[in-house]
This record gives C-alpha cells, sequence and structure tokens, in this order.
C-alpha cells in the first residue's frame, strides 16, 4: 500500500496513465465520429449557443484583457514555484486537521481512494463531477473493488446511467439531447414517473428524486477541487447545481483528488479566477455555488478530510519548457466551445479525459509524445486559433501544438528508418523553397500542370497523402508563368495616377 | 518609398496575378516596388508541420533575401505569411541554435506588413474607389483568413478596403469568423475534418447569393474555391488586392467557372 508516497520534484518524469491516452489514432476516430449526424447536430447547437453567451458576458468586462493577464501571471508565478507552494499547502492543509496523500500516478491515487472508503466500512460513495477522478478511472476501479460510486452531477450522472464516457469536460452529455436523456432515464433509473416527458424541469426533478436518497444516506463523498489556496490550505469546488455542496457538506468523509497544478498562491488570487471561470465555462457573471473548506470544523461537516495530491505526468508536462503552460489551465471548456474540430468530432475521438485543444497539448504532455495514439493528437487542430483568443489565462495552444508536432517528428526521425510521404515532401520542399533559384526552377514546369488539368481546368485527383485534398476539394490548373517570370519579362513600371480618375491600367499577365 | 515585394510562393506559381495586381497598387500610388530575387517562401508548411529542421534553411533564405537596407518596409499579400515571418522565424532560429539567424529575422519580421495594413495604416487609403481608382461592379462576400485575424489583428482593414471600392455590392458572411479547414498539412493528414469545415464555409459563402468569395490569403482561397469547385458551384474566389487592382478602364477578368455580370471576357 502507497499512501503518503512524497512527491517532491522527480529529477526524471514521470509520465501519465489511465484515461488519457487514445486508442486509436486521431484521424480514424474523427472519421467514425463525423459520421454521426445526431451528434454534430447536437454539439453544434450546444456550443454556438454557449459560445454567445461567453461573448456577451466576457463584453461587458472593460478590463478583461487585463483580468485575462492576471490570470495568466498568478498561474506561471504559481508553476514556477510549484514544490515551495505545495509544501505551504500541506502544512497548512494538515495543521487544520486534514491529511493529505500523494500519488505519482492513477494506480497509486486509486489505491489511496479505495484504502480510504474501505477504512470507513462503506461500500457506497456519493462524488462531485470531477476531472481527476475521470482522468485516473477512479469509478471503473472501485466497482472492480466491489465500491459503487453515484455521481451527482446531472450531465455526469446521464453519462453514467448510459455507460457511456464524457465527451465535453463541462458538460459531459453535450452530445446528447433532451429526448436521448429521456429514453437513458426511463431505461436506467430504478425508479422512474413512466410518464416522463423531456422538458428539462421534469427531467431535473427525476434526477433530483433519484439523487436525493443517495445523498442523505452517503457516509463517504468524494470530490475534486478547482483551486487550492497555498497561503491558508483551502480547497475550492464550483458548480452550478448544489448537488456538490450536498457532497460536500452532508456526509462524515470526504476524500477529494486534486492535481498538483491546481494551487494558487494565495487567497485573495482565487477573487480573478471566480471572475474568469464562471464568464468563460458557462458563460455566466457568477458562479452559482462556490464551496470552500478548510481543514475540519468539529461538529460541523465531514470530520474526516482527506486529500489526493496527484502527479500523473504533471511534472514531466512542467519539465517541457515551451509546454509548461497547459498545466496553468483553470478547466473552463472555453477553447472547446470555440474549437470548429471538437464542433465537428466531438470528445469521444481525442480518446483521453480532456478534450478539443487543451486536450490536444495536455495529454500527450502528460503522457509523453512517444505515447503511440496520442501523438497524433497535436496535428488535430488547423491551428485558427480561436481557442487562444478565448481562453481566460492567455494559454499560447497554438504554439504548444506546433512545439508538439516539432517533437513528434523528431522523436520519429530516431526511430523510424524507411521516411514517410510526409518527410519526403518536406525534404523536397526545403529544396524547393531553399532558394530563390531552385522555386524558380520548379515553376518552369507550371504549363506542365496546365497540361494535366486538360480541358476543365481543373485537378480533381492527386496521389498519396496529397490524395487527401482533392477527396473534397479540386486544385485550379496552375498558370502559364509564375509571377517570378513575369517579373523578369514583362513588368513594365506602371505610371502612378491622379487619385480620383480610376483610369489607370490594371495588373497584365496572364493567369490561366 | 521603397517597398520589397514578397510574393509568397503559392502566389507566385499559382496565382500571379495577386502579385501583380499588389505591384500595381503600389506603384499607382507612386512607389517604388523591388523584387529580392532571392526569395521563396517563408517556411510556414515546415513549421506547423513540427518539420523546424527542414524549416531553418527555408526561413535562413527569406533572411537572407529581405534583411538589406535596400528598401524601406516589405509587403505581402497574405495575412498568414506575414504572421510566419513575424511570429514564427525567430522561434524556428532559437530552436535550431542559431543566434544570429535570430536576430536578422526579428529585424525583417518588423519591417515587414501584410498589404491591408501597409495601404491602411502607413499610406493612408481609406478609399479605394477615390485613392486607387478602384472599381468592381459585382455582388462580393468576404471570408477573413484566420492568421490575418488573430495574429495580425488586422481587425476590419481588408474589409473596409473592399468596401470602398467603387460599384462593389458586399454582402454580410454567415460565421465569418470560422475557419475554412485548410490549415495546411492539416486538410491532408486530417482530410474529414478540413472537408467538413469546408463544407460549412462553402455553404455559408453560397448562402450569401454573391458571385465570389475574396479574402487575403491565397491559400485559404486555394481551399475554399477547390472545395466551391469541387461540389460544381459558380461562385470563384478572389484575393482582395485583385479588387482593388481592377478600374473602369481595365476590369479585372476572372478565371474559372465564374461569370461575372458584364466583365471583359
Ligand atoms: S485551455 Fe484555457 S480555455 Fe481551454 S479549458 Fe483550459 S483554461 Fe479553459
Amino acid at each position: 500500500m502507497s499512501s503518503n508516497t512524497f512527491l517532491g520534484m522527480p529529477s526524471l518524469p514521470v509520465f501519465g496513465h489511465g484515461n488519457l491516452n487514445a486508442t486509436e489514432p486521431f484521424p480514424k476516430a474523427a472519421h467514425r465520429e463525423l459520421g454521426n449526424e445526431q451528434l454534430r447536430a447536437n454539439l453544434g447547437h450546444a456550443t454556438h449557443t454557449i459560445r454567445d453567451k461567453r461573448l456577451k458576458v466576457v463584453a461587458e468586462l472593460p478590463d478583461w484583457e487585463q483580468m485575462r493577464d492576471a490570470g495568466s501571471a498568478i498561474k506561471n508565478a504559481t508553476m514556477a514555484n510549484l514544490p515551495a507552494l505545495l509544501d505551504q499547502f500541506e502544512a497548512n492543509f494538515t495543521a487544520r486537521g486534514g491529511i493529505i496523500h500523494w500519488a505519482r500516478d492513477a494506480q497509486e491515487a486509486n489505491e489511496i481512494v479505495t484504502a480510504l472508503i474501505r477504512e470507513t466500512g462503506e461500500t457506497e460513495v456519493v462524488k462531485v463531477k470531477s476531472m481527476a477522478t475521470q482522468e485516473i478511472g477512479l469509478n471503473e476501479y472501485l466497482e472492480e473493488q466491489g465500491i459503487a460510486a453515484f455521481e451527482t452531477d446531472l450531465a455526469e450522472l446521464i453519462v453514467q446511467l448510459d455507460h457511456d464516457k464524457p465527451s465535453h469536460i463541462l458538460v459531459p452529455a453535450i452530445h446528447k439531447n433532451r429526448s436521448q436523456v429521456r429514453e437513458i432515464f426511463l431505461r436506467e433509473m430504478p425508479v422512474v414517473d413512466p410518464n416522463l416527458t423531456d422538458e428539462p424541469a421534469r427531467l431535473a426533478e427525476a434526477a433530483r428524486t433519484h439523487l436525493r436518497k443517495k445523498f442523505l444516506s452517503a457516509k463517504v463523498a468524494v470530490s475534486g477541487a478547482n483551486f487550492g489556496l497555498a497561503d491558508t490550505g483551502t480547497l475550492t469546488v464550483v458548480e452550478s447545481e448544489g448537488n456538490g455542496r450536498m457532497c460536500l457538506t452532508l456526509p462524515e468523509t470526504l476524500i477529494t483528488v486534486m492535481g498538483i497544478e491546481k494551487l494558487l498562491p494565495t487567497w485573495q488570487d482565487l477573487e480573478v479566477f471566480m471572475q474568469l471561470l464562471p464568464r468563460s465555462s458557462t458563460g455566466e457573471r457568477m458562479n452559482p455555488y462556490t464551496s470552500l473548506w478548510t481543514g475540519v470544523t468539529p461538529g460541523d461537516g465531514p470530520q474526516n478530510v482527506h486529500l489526493v495530491m496527484l502527479d500523473n505526468g504533471r511534472t514531466a508536462a512542467l519539465a517541457d519548457e515551451y509546454g509548461r503552460t497547459a498545466l496553468n489551465c483553470i478547466r473552463c471548456s472555453a477553447c472547446m466551445n470555440v474549437c470548429p474540430v471538437y464542433e465537428r468530432t466531438g470528445g469521444h475521438a481525442y480518446g483521453s479525459t480532456y478534450p478539443g485543444p487543451i486536450g490536444a497539448i495536455l495529454s500527450p504532455l502528460m503522457t509523453g509524445i512517444k505515447s503511440e495514439e496520442n501523438s497524433s493528437l497535436p496535428y488535430a487542430s488547423s491551428l485558427c486559433g480561436a481557442c487562444f483568443d478565448a481562453c481566460p489565462v492567455k494559454i499560447n495552444i497554438p504554439e504548444i501544438l506546433v512545439h508538439l508536432r516539432g517533437e513528434d517528428v523528431d522523436s520519429k526521425r530516431s526511430k523510424v528508418k524507411i521516411p514517410t510521404q510526409m518527410d519526403l515532401m518536406m525534404k523536397g520542399a526545403e529544396w524547393a523553397f531553399s532558394k530563390g533559384s531552385h522555386l524558380g526552377l520548379l515553376e518552369k514546369g507550371l504549363p506542365l500542370g496546365k497540361l494535366a488539368a486538360g480541358r476543365a481546368k481543373v485537378i480533381k485527383r492527386l496521389p498519396g497523402i496529397a490524395g487527401g485534398w482533392t477527396q473534397s476539394r479540386d486544385i485550379p490548373a496552375p498558370p502559364s508563368q509564375s509571377f517570378r517570370q513575369w517579373w523578369d519579362k514583362d513588368h513594365q513600371p506602371s505610371a502612378a495616377v491622379v487619385p480620383g480618375t480610376g483610369t489607370s491600367n490594371s495588373s497584365e499577365g496572364e493567369q490561366a | 518609398m521603397k517597398i520589397a515585394l514578397f510574393a509568397t510562393c503559392i502566389v507566385d506559381a499559382m496565382y500571379p496575378r495577386t502579385a501583380q495586381a499588389t505591384v500595381s497598387l503600389l506603384e499607382r500610388l507612386g512607389h517604388e516596388v523591388v523584387f529580392p530575387a532571392g526569395q521563396a517562401c517563408c517556411g510556414q508548411m515546415h513549421v506547423n508541420s513540427g518539420y523546424f529542421k527542414e524549416a531553418h534553411a527555408v526561413v535562413a533564405n527569406h533572411v537572407e533575401a529581405f534583411d538589406t537596407d535596400d528598401y524601406d518596409v516589405a509587403v505581402a499579400p497574405s495575412g498568414s505569411c506575414v504572421a510566419s515571418v513575424k511570429h514564427q522565424h525567430e522561434m524556428v532560429a532559437r530552436r535550431c541554435g542559431d543566434a544570429g539567424l535570430e536576430a536578422r529575422a526579428a529585424k525583417v519580421g518588423a519591417k515587414t506588413y501584410e498589404l491591408s495594413q501597409l495601404l491602411t495604416d502607413v499610406l493612408g487609403i481609406t478609399n479605394a474607389a477615390e485613392q486607387l481608382g478602384s472599381y468592381f461592379p459585382h455582388k462580393v462576400t468576404y471570408h477573413p483568413s484566420c492568421h490575418g485575424m488573430r495574429l495580425l489583428r488586422l481587425e476590419d482593414r481588408q474589409l473596409n478596403l473592399l468596401a470602398s471600392v467603387g460599384g462593389i455590392q458586399m454582402v454580410e458572411l454567415p460565421q465569418a469568423d470560422q475557419c475554412c479547414g485548410f490549415g495546411g498539412t492539416f486538410s491532408m493528414k486530417n482530410a474529414d475534418v478540413s472537408s467538413a469545415m469546408n463544407a460549412d464555409k462553402a455553404a455559408n459563402i453560397c448562402g450569401t447569393g454573391a458571385e465570389l468569395c475574396s479574402g487575403g490569403d491565397a491559400s485559404c482561397l486555394l481551399h475554399i474555391g477547390g472545395g466551391l469547385s469541387r461540389q460544381g458551384s459558380e461562385v470563384g474566389t478572389l484575393h482582395f488586392a485583385e479588387i482593388l487592382a481592377s478600374t473602369f478602364a481595365n476590369p479585372v477578368t476572372v478565371t474559372g467557372d465564374v461569370k461575372l455580370a458584364g466583365s471583359k471576357r
């Protein structure tokens, strides 16, 4: 049994395990998910609604950009000083009656939580929605150990009842619509009104009835945490339904699992994030329920308060000079709500607990780029930059994606003997683009391309990887001469015009 | 002013008229245009695909061609290539441990402008019809490309220039700020997602009833145009430089399937 494992900062990065790995390459998973019309319609609708809401509430704050800068600066300072802040947090949390456990990876964390539950003699726990426990696969692990974990967040409950996986970090059931939810409830809830309709209020009511018994009887709760405040040893959970509040206050034992990166240096820093988080995530000015607890208060709330501090690849990410700011993420989901790739494929295509743009960088950073299927994630982006614009803590996701692509290419350079088509294309392009004379020489072949295009004046099919392009797109016939050739042969400086006369020559020359 | 033209590889090889239009506009305003012959490409494709080692030679070539005092400013009719010159070249040099190149790249980057930036911020063009003689009596919609919009913060510069062209009728593109799905090698590596994004872009464009879609990035226009063409649409794409260069006496002629009412063809 490995509780109280000491973290420190290992000199060698420990990579993460659990639900961080894709099981198939992204393009393959995306192909399958793209075929699901219902999924695309549900997702498109949901992301656009939340996108518009977010834009509206963000526009209300004249100092939004400064607030993003502040959020980013606080998080950067946290990461730069993480070992000391973890020590400080541990001292304060422990001094107030809490107990800290350190877990290097998913397996250790699961074992620690199981042992803590066993000590209570209980076989049922209620859960507050938590990304960290999704990441380590806690529910499945507990089930194997004969412990039943009940999700209490409405969307998380829907996913759990349907034996499905979450597809969004904030709205885990975003891929399902109301009538699908109704069917799941009718099928899976032990006691349910057979006349249940798909009105949101009726669905919420059914869930409430289902959960109430659990809240009132549960002796143990498992939660995640949004923030840990180092100067007071306080934990925070931010949520919208109040189910979290019930879990955090009613049971006798509370076990929280939190990633080591979730610290903020001071209580005061929370002010910035209480503004950034709700506006970025749900498009609300303020979130409905914020619970803060500092150790144990005799006679009030849980009397056994545990915290499992999870590494699971976070120190590995921190060791990456270009990628470490990914740990600044506060899991608001703004990046996935604006991402055109996520909007079309949904979260399952990313494999990991963390989907969308942040998942495309965080998962490979935590598992290492050499982890086979995750190496396709950094390419799951057109680099349009919408995620960077939306991120409340200004994580430059496109830059980190490009960095990870570089890591991937370099790691394969040393492994793979035979160059891929992409390698050859890049090598060829390096030659063509590293001298004007080389490109000029190639351009002499343009008339050939024109010939290939034929009378239709378009190229409809290319071989090899370029065939991906011609799957849905034509290529126009190239011109007979390049700009460079025109410039050398035919360019005559045109005379300046008298403004307003509109009589100058337009560009001459020929293009196809 | 002496202005160095960076034609960019795609424009040079596939869309020479876009570069010719750029030259024509600047000369009409009385500036001298030079074309540094050693230029080839900004290296964006290599960088964005993770081939930093190969990108080094391409970046070094660009810097070699443009690091001279022989001109006042450089201009390119492409937001993403300018963004690459300004935001990626130093990074490539740094990662390849080439401090000398890094310093020179910074110098070149600082002198490089995207065309609408140069026209608006430096050359003071606010009314293309008045100041450039631009005339283009057609119904046009406009797609702002991601790099121009987000990395260069071009805002409405291209759109405003287009709107000030004589005779033009601009129609708004729904969800204009959505990426068209090109993304360089993304369009090959994730061809399915890229195609889905392009299909939505094409549907939005066709829904406007415009004769063509304009923009400031040849590669996005190649992508969008390729999708429209495959779907059998008659709507084409045209770089904004060519629309600005079009005059009453010498209207721009559009190639491909696009049939413009009243064009000389
Ligand atoms: S990366 Fe930024 S936008 Fe995305 S979930 Fe994290 S904090 Fe939110």
